[in-house]
């Protein structure tokens, strides 16, 4: 029988891939982003996972803000990333020092 | 039964295309790896009964989001070779911080199953009667009200900053200035002269 671990340790396993993600792919920005996504895709299979099984309609409807948050976070990350390509001419952000913090 | 064979089909392939994602050569592989990751995760979701948000999944992840990645993806002139340098050197550090956030959450469901905290009120209990939709719709129009208009307002803002961030003012080119166009008025632009009959017009 399935229950709401399974769905945890789904979501558990796509959070650490988005983590790993972001630490693999440091020549690609395009990629990192991805990865963000699939952390906020772990979120949101745990909050409607959790909605389903505790009988509550409320983790659904934060599931679509969280929806909506990561739908603006790609447009804008995106956006970022055309102009920075198009200062640089690459997207690496192991070489993102201009501001030497 | 069925039941548990899709669920294991479907997180097998979330997983599996989330793994594809972060380690693909090509971007524009990884973007169709993660439409496939988020089509299964739709259809997890539609397992545990929540059909809108996984409609939702379907429709702003790989109808709008996806295909934003993919037009940044083909649009840069990157050269993907050099794309995987230093993917070996983070491979530990990755793979350690990884395996130990994991590792948390479980141990944190683990200390749930044990005794887990038991909820004395639902918000909105989910009804069987009503339509998913139709119960979302209700509690978001009014209960969350505020929010749903909070998320529309981040929205717009998120529109105006991606076109504010990627506009760019071109030198050198003719453009019409609608300014100008909607202040000209006919007596700057028309003269009324009285000719004689004889003489050439001064232009």
């Amino acid at each position: 029988m399935i229950g709401l671990h399974h769905y945890l340790t789904v979501g558990a396993i796509l959070f650490a891939l988005g983590v790993m993600g972001i630490f693999l792919n440091r020549k690609n920005l395009i990629v990192i982003l991805m990865a963000i996504e699939l952390i906020l895709l772990a979120v949101n299979i745990n909050l409607v996972a959790f909605s389903a099984f505790l009988g509550d309609l409320v983790g659904q409807v934060f599931a679509m803000f969280v929806l909506t948050v990561a739908a603006g976070e790609a447009a804008i990350g995106l956006a970022i990333l055309v102009i920075y390509f198009r200062g640089r001419g690459n997207i690496a952000v192991d070489d993102a020092n201009r501001m030497k913090g | 039964m069925i039941q548990a064979v899709a669920f294991y089909l479907f997180a097998a392939i979330v997983v599996l295309s989330a793994a594809m994602v972060i380690t693909a050569r090509n971007p524009v592989h990884s973007v169709l790896w993660l439409i496939l990751a988020f089509f299964n995760a739709a259809g997890l979701m539609v397992l545990v009964g929540a059909e809108f948000i996984a409609m939702l999944l379907v429709i702003v992840y790989v109808g709008a989001v996806a295909v934003l990645f993919l037009f940044v993806v083909m649009m840069l002139d990157i050269d993907f070779a050099e794309l995987r340098a230093g993917f070996v050197k983070y491979l530990p550090i990755g793979v350690v911080l990884a395996v130990g956030l994991a590792a948390e959450i479980l141990i944190g469901v683990g200390a749930w199953s044990a005794g887990g905290i038991e909820l004395s009120t639902r918000i909105a209990p989910i009804d069987a009667a009503v339509p998913n939709i139709e119960a979302i719709g209700r509690l978001l129009y009014t209960r969350y009200l505020l929010v749903f208009e909070g998320a529309g307002l981040v929205l717009l803002v998120a529109m105006i900053g991606a076109i504010v961030l990627t506009h760019r003012e071109r030198t050198g080119v003719i453009k019409q200035n609608i300014a100008r166009q909607v202040a000209r008025r006919s007596k700057d632009a028309i003269r009324k002269v009285n000719q004689p009959v004889g003489q050439g017009v001064e232009l």
